[in-house]
């Protein structure tokens, strides 16, 4: 049942996504693209750009967006549910933990070690996304780049790093960037 | 506590994380931020040290720290009720925004100036998460410890060379977490 497919992939997302930010994001690529096929690489890009966009958790973002495409506004619910159950349950455990000994330094601990890790993993899913930028589904070759949109994640890198600009405002100045060239070049 | 107050206190706690879930672009750090502010600076619900301890747990709890931390907050201000109304609270806006935007998509994408448009946002947001990244594989080479750079490039290769499932790799890590832990305890006892 498509239902508690969603509900328990959305499940894993929720259980083992551990630091926040970004560290869903591998684990969503993994169960939705790879594992399941709900989306293509080409619509998982577009969610995390507009997961980016919008205020809220990249996985309830994603949750409500996937659940919808796949089963309409119950899968929604299946699936963001499936999202923060998880939550429910350890935090919560947590919180009684907390309150008897009020010490969060052995968790502190277990998360300096897992740190590295959902670094790198953050890291292979921001260079499968680059990848999709860069030549979509096709294989890999300079015949298939979109050189406009490397060089447009070259030059919104360079600024994040140097001058710290506002993401939002680097997203949106590329959009617009990719648009005006488009337009220029005839796509449009 | 009287009825009628529990109740007041659980409408104010569900209109402060809706709001505050509502206005905070850029994920859970920033949330917690806000929390602070209405919570202990605002409402004096909590104190300070309290809400130090509560985010360093959202944080390092697994799933969403803003979901983790709406639980936490909840629990303290109003127990069981509280958690579910805090957590209500924190997911309905994201939820409402992405139904409206799920059901728009479609069209969205097939419109070719918004599809050129959304082409270059992708562009800019794989710049945004490479940016995070370097930041913060930054921070953990500036810890200079083997075990930290050993795990980060084997669990990078694990999975970018290896595709090596997501999870078992943060099993791993986890494991390791907690034998260098005890390692550690060890060697200082």
């Amino acid at each position: 049942m498509i239902y508690l497919k969603l509900f328990f992939s959305f499940l894993k997302i929720g259980m083992f996504s551990v630091g926040g930010g970004y560290a869903a994001m591998p684990l969503i690529q993994s169960e939705v693209v790879s594992g399941h096929g709900w989306l293509s690489m080409g619509e998982f890009t577009d969610l995390i750009t507009i997961a980016e966009m919008t205020p809220g958790p990249i996985a309830v973002n994603s949750a409500t967006f996937v659940g919808i495409r796949i089963a309409g506004v119950p899968g929604a619910f299946a699936a963001t549910f499936g999202c923060i159950f998880p939550s429910c349950i350890i935090v919560s455990l947590l919180a009684f933990i907390y309150r008897k000994y009020k010490n969060v330094s052995v968790l502190q601990n277990i998360l300096a070690g897992l740190r590295p890790a959902v670094v790198a993993l953050i890291a292979g899913a921001g260079i499968s996304l680059l990848r999709a930028v860069a030549v979509g589904e096709a294989p890999l070759q300079p015949a298939n780049m979109n050189w406009v949109g490397l060089g447009l994640f070259a030059a919104a890198l360079f600024i994040l790093r140097k001058w710290k600009w506002n993401p939002i405002l680097v997203m949106l100045l590329c959009g617009i960037a990719n648009l005006g060239i488009g337009v220029l070049t005839g796509k449009g | 506590m009287q009825d009628n107050t529990k109740g007041k206190t659980l409408m104010q706690l569900f209109l402060s994380t809706l709001y505050i879930s509502s206005f905070t672009f850029g994920g859970g750090f920033v949330i917690i931020t806000f929390m602070k502010k209405k919570f202990v600076d605002e409402l004096h619900w909590i104190d300070e040290n309290e809400m130090l301890d509560l985010a360093a747990l959202a944080q390092s709890s697994p799933g969403a720290i803003a979901v983790n931390a709406a639980i936490l907050v909840g629990w303290r201000v109003a127990g069981f009720a509280g958690m579910l109304t805090a957590v209500i609270g924190t997911i309905v806006p994201p939820m409402l925004i992405l139904t409206v935007i799920s059901f728009f998509y479609q069209a969205f994408a097939e419109n070719l100036y918004m599809a050129l448009l959304l082409k270059g946002m992708q562009a800019g947001v794989v710049a945004v998460i490479l940016d995070v990244v370097w930041g913060l594989g930054g921070k953990v080479v500036k810890e200079r410890s083997l075990f930290l750079c050993v795990v980060m490039a084997a669990a990078f290769v694990a999975t970018a060379v290896f595709q090596v499932n997501v999870i078992l790799i943060i099993l791993a890590a986890a494991v390791l977490g907690v034998l260098r832990a005890f390692w550690n305890r060890r060697a200082s006892s």
